[in-house]
Formats: C-alpha cells, structure tokens, sequence
C-alpha cells in the first residue's frame, strides 16, 4: 500500500501521482499522512482507488471525484466532495460549508455535523449526513437525496427543484418553495437503501420527507413576494 | 379676441416620459412583470467612438502599410499555466451558452474562430461536443450555476474561465426562460423541461478572494496546472476587482464593460447597473501595473467591441486581446435584415430584434427551435465570422501602422486623444488639441 507523508511530500506530488494511475492500477489502496489541513487534497481523481487521509483536510478535499473511495479520518473544510461524479466520500469527522456542493453522483458520508449550505445545487449526488446540517442547505437542489439523521438549520431547501429530502430531527424552516411531502412506499425504499449504504443507525419511519412545491418553477406575478 | 384664430402649441412629447419610457409603464402596468431581453445597452454611453487615434506625423514615422509587419499574436496564460495559449489574433469569442445559443450556432462559432486562429467560449449550460469539434481552441466557463460541470469536459478544455461577473448584469445570475428548455438543454443542465431556469449570482462553495484563491488552487491541481485560469468579471470597480483576481492567482483577466451582451437579462439591469468600457480598462490596467503584473497577467476587454478601431483602442489602452459576443452574433446572421418580414411578424425589425429570450429567432442563432436552428448553416456562417475578424484584425493592423507600431501590443495611450470631456477623464488621455487630461490620474 503506497503511503505518502505530506510532512515529507508536496501535495502537487501526491495528486500527480493520483492522476497518473490508470484504471486497472494495482496500486488501489493509498493512505496520506500528515494532511495538515492541506487543500484540493485527492481532487479530481478518475480511477477506483480507495485514498484514506489520515487527518484533517482542508477546502475541496475529493474535488470533482469520479470513481475514487475517499475517506478523512478527521474534519473535512469547505466544498468537500464538490461536484463529485461518482464514488464515494466518507468524512469520519465535521465537514465545513458547501458539502457535496453541484456533486452529479457518487455517495457523501458524513459521520458528524456539516455547516451551511449543505448539498447546495445538488445534481444528483446521494449525501446522508449522520449529525445536524446548517442553514441554508439544498439551496436550488436540482436532484439527488439528502438524508440528515439530526437537525437541519433555517430555509431548508429553499428555491428546490427536484432533489429529495429526508430529515429525522427538527427542521428549524423550511426555504421558499420547499415544503413536507408524503412518504410513499418508493421514498422509504429510497432512504432504506441509503441509510444501509452509510451504515446509518435510524429507521425510515423516523424521518420526514421535504421537496418542491414547484410553485416557482415558471414565473407569475403573484409569486413575488416568494423571491 | 379672434379666439379661432389663437396659434396652438404642437403637441410636445417630454424628454423625461419620453414614447419608450410611456410605452414601457404601460406594458409593466398590463403583465406585471418586468421586461426581460437580450443584448447589450441600448443607449447611448461614452465609447471608444469618443477616442481618435494620432497617427504619425513629423516627430513619429509610419510603418509601410502592407509590407511591413505588424504582428497580432498573442500569448494567454503564462503566469502559471504549463500549457499558455497562444492565438494569431487579440480578438477572441466571448463566453455564450448552449440554451441561449443553439448548437448550430456554437458550432459555427468554432469554425469561424478555428479559422482565424482564435478561440471560442463555452457558457452557462456546459460544453457541447459540436464546439469542442470544431473549436481548436476552447474554454470552459466555470459558473456559479455549474451548469454541466464536469472533470471530464475540465480536462478537454484549453483553458478554464471562473465567471464571477458580466457587464450585462454584475451581480446577477442567469435566466433561460421556459421556451428555450428544450430536452437537451434540460438534460445538460438537469432540470426538468420547460421551466424557467434561474442560475444562481454567486458561486456555491466560495465566496470572496481568499476563496476564490483556494478555488482556484483546486481547478489548478484537478488539471495538474496545465490551463490557464482566467477569472472574468462584469466593470464595476475595476481597479479592485482586477487587483482580487491577480492576488486570487488568475492568469488572465477577462473584464466586461456594460454594454456586454446578454441571452436573457432584465432591461433595467441591462441599462443601469456597471460601467462602460470606456471607463474600466484605464483602471483595470493600473491596478496591473501596480502590482507589476501588466502583460504578465493578461487583461481580455469585451462590451460593445465592432470594428478594428475598438480593437486598436482597447489594446491601445492596455488590453492584451479584446472578446467579442453581440458582433460574432451578427456576422453568423443575427438581425439581418433579409429577415424583416418575420422580425415584423414577431413585433420587432431587423436591427432591434432583442427578444432572444422567447427563442423564436428567425435567424436560428438565439434558439433551440429544431426547425429555427436547422435555418443556420454551420460551415457557411463560420466562414462569415472568420471573415469578419479577418477584417477586425487588418482595420487593427491598418491604426497601429500608422501610428509606427509592428506589433497590435505596441500600441499606447499616447496614440489617442479624446472628442469628449467624458472620454478624456475616462480615458485618462488628452482632450483632442489640448493637453489637458481631466481628474487626478492617481485617484481611482
Ligand atoms: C447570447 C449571449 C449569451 C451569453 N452567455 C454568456 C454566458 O453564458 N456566460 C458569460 O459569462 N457571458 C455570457 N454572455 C456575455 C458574453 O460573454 C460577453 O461578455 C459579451 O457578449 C461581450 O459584449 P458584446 O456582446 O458587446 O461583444 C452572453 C452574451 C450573449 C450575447
């Protein structure tokens, strides 16, 4: 298993080295010592490697990942797993603002707490968080699933389209737009599968189910006050 | 009194509730909602038609008009970029999305580019794969939408464009209405069909200059530090914004005057909000300068750019390229007037067709009609646009020889004098005949 000790190695050198790896590389398992906070820290990487960093990262950490198992074995900052393709990202700690920001695809996990703007402009991208989320979070989310088995800060899903939200606490409010929807059989299916996927304690019945109202989805005077 | 034979007052409209001003109360009094278009400023603002050029005389000699050479290549993105740029001429195709453009349209943009050597620009909306076919050289918009995003689409590109701003509407975002979200256009950007697409003002996971800086690092490592990053920003308060990007780590600078076009935007953001031009590449260029970054850190100018003269005037201030997006537009076939029936027929006529919106454009440039689309030739409308920078370029070449000049990127503020008060203190270069420069050149 290659290790490299970013106390010793650039960070250039280490995502360099991640890019270089081809698809069927036997090199699938690496661990990354010493992260120090360092940013773009295993970002865009492309083959089905799994990367463990040991440590804290910093802003963008698995960036724009496709295909790559990425797992921090402490907080993770801003934007972590943004504009992830496929794969998965596990943060065994906190994650700052932005988590999963635009992601497409792949599965975020994320064991603690995560700040504002959680799943922000989501296309499509599964993130279940085990902890509470901050305000702001699925802000004009587009598709994919948030699963929050805490609470979720202040306008929860404002200006949503199509992504679906499934939260287990409290929801401080909702944003515009975004409002409580039924449980159907299709959605606890949905969330099971999830919740086992994140190795998630909770059961399906616990959680409440929010998305769009689509009142804004074509402009009317009447609405403006919505804005 | 005769009281027949009183001489009437003509009716007289005021300058102030002006016909367009009444007609428009009247068409928010019955909708509701405000008016939304395409284009640029439609009124009149300071320009580059307020800058004449010198010309040699005794005390400066000319180079011989076609034999001698004056060189228009350009160089974009050597302050960090593995792989800079290089294009054989200053005038590149300015940023304009697939949805607001049809994919004809984008791909005659990257024909009409790739044959004169320059390069084109995605959008908000992603990179379709027509103008990466015939683009040689491409950049790719990173939006605050994120639009289309993709690593994949990241690593094709030549160079990548952080989009803060447009000069059209600083401090908004973007808007497709219904009618252009086609299937395809709603699939890239993955939304459902038919609604009205907002696209968000600011990016979703930064915000401000020491972000941006790490946002940038990130798209940098992504790309193994091969493309240039260019960060484009609507004029505003130039003088910072350009010092932020340079400080934030950009290789380029793109920076959009207000007269800037727009897909979709609403009229009053259009005319009120920014400045011109005329007005943001003096003190673009001396926060470059100031930071000792001025031609190591290109500046690309856009907004209202149509002849070689704009291009010689912008450069001639301090620009290392200019961008074009209105003009490109109607060298493919926008607003001709072989079109006047059907422009009537929309309500409009040949020359103030601005509804791009609507995606009804008769023309097949601002659609996503199959049938509209399918009106624009391609290969035919790319060699209009290859033509037409052909002659941007030689009107450019034609200025900057006569002012003694062998390369577009010799040419200085010395060069020009100003017609107008407003120019001149714009402008920062004298009123014609004078030697008067208005304002303190220092105080920005
Ligand atoms: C139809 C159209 C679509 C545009 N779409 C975008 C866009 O997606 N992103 C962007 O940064 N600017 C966009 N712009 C602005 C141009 O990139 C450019 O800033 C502007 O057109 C330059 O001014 P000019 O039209 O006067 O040449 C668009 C402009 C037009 C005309």
């Amino acid at each position: 298993m290659p290790v490299v000790n970013l106390a010793e190695t650039a960070k250039r050198e280490l995502n360099a080295q991640l890019h270089a790896l081809s698809v069927d590389t036997n090199e699938t398992h690496w661990r990354v010592e010493n992260p120090q906070g360092q940013h773009a820290l295993a970002a865009g990487l492309n083959v089905p490697v799994t990367v463990e960093i040991a440590g804290h990262a910093g802003y963008y950490c698995a960036g724009m990942n496709s295909q790559a198992t990425v797992v921090i074995e402490g907080n993770a900052g801003v934007g972590v797993a943004e504009n992830m393709m496929s794969g998965k990202v596990h943060v065994k700690g906190d994650a700052s603002q932005s988590a999963g920001a635009t992601a497409h695809g792949g599965l975020l996990v994320i064991d603690g707490d995560a700040s504002a703007r959680c799943g922000i402009s989501m296309k499509g991208i599964d993130i279940v968080v085990k902890g509470s989320i901050g305000p702001m979070s699925a802000f004009m989310a587009q598709s994919g699933t948030l699963v929050v088995l805490g609470d979720a800060g202040d306008a929860l899903g404002d200006s949503i389209y199509e992504a679906r939200l499934f939260v287990r606490g409290e929801v401080k409010s909702l944003g515009a737009d975004c409002v409580e929807k039924e449980m159907r059989a299709e959605h606890r299916d949905l969330l099971h599968k999830l919740l086992e996927a994140a190795g998630a304690d909770a059961g399906v019945d616990e959680f409440r189910r929010y998305g769009s109202a689509r009142g804004l989805y074509n402009f009317h005077v009447d609405n403006a006050s919505a804005y | 009194m005769d009281l027949k034979n009183i001489p009437h007052t003509l009716p007289r409209f005021s300058a102030t509730f002006d016909p367009h001003t009444l007609a428009e109360i009247r068409r928010a009094a019955a909708t509701g909602i405000y008016d939304i278009r395409g284009g640029g400023t439609k009124r009149k603002l300071p320009h580059f038609d307020d800058l004449l050029f010198l010309g040699a005389s005794v005390s400066r000699y000319p180079l011989e008009g076609y034999r001698e050479k004056c060189a228009t290549d350009v160089w974009l993105g050597t302050r960090f970029a593995k792989k800079p740029i290089h294009l054989k001429i200053p005038v590149t195709i300015a940023g304009m999305s697939f949805g607001a453009l049809s994919g004809q349209a984008k791909e005659a943009l990257g024909r009409g580019a790739s044959l004169a050597g320059t390069s084109t620009t995605t959008g908000d909306g992603g990179m379709t794969s027509e103008e990466r076919g015939q683009s040689q050289t491409l950049v790719y918009q990173y939006l605050p939408s994120r639009y289309g995003m993709n690593p994949d689409d990241l690593r094709k590109a030549d160079a990548i464009e952080v989009v803060i701003g447009q000069g059209a509407k600083p401090g908004g975002g973007g808007m497709l209405l219904g009618q252009k979200i086609s299937d395809r256009v709603a699939q890239m950007r993955n939304l459902p069909m038919g609604i009205d697409q907002r696209s968000a003002c600011r990016h979703p996971d930064w915000t401000g200059p020491d972000d941006l800086e790490i946002k940038i690092e990130e798209l940098r490592e992504i790309t193994d530090w091969e493309k240039p990053i260019y960060v484009k920003v609507g004029a505003t308060r130039p003088y910072y914004d350009v010092a932020l990007a340079v400080k934030s780590g950009a290789d380029v600078v793109v920076l959009d005057g207000m007269q800037g076009g727009t897909a979709a935007t609403q009229d009053v953001f259009i005319e009120h909000v920014g400045i011109p031009i005329l007005a943001a590449i003096r003190p673009a260029v001396q926060a470059l300068q100031d930071l000792g970054m001025h031609r190591k850190v290109q500046l690309i100018v856009s907004g209202g750019i149509r002849n070689g003269a704009d291009v010689a005037k912008a450069l001639a201030l301090g620009a290392d390229a200019v961008a074009i997006g209105t003009a490109a537009l109607v060298a493919l076939g926008d607003n001709d007037p072989a079109l006047e029936a059907e422009y009537q027929a929309l309500g409009s006529t040949a020359g103030a067709y601005d509804d791009w919106q609507e995606g009804r454009d008769p023309a097949g440039i601002t659609t996503q009609d199959p049938v509209l689309a399918a009106r624009l030739d391609p290969v035919a409308a790319g060699r209009r646009l290859a033509n037409y920078l052909a002659v941007l370029t030689l009107e450019a070449q034609t200025i900057a020889r006569a002012c003694g000049k062998s390369h577009l990127h010799n040419l200085e503020p010395e060069d020009l004098v100003a017609l107008t008060m407003e120019a001149a203190a714009m402008a920062r270069v004298p009123l014609a005949g004078t030697d008067w420069v208005p304002g303190n050149p220092q105080g920005f």
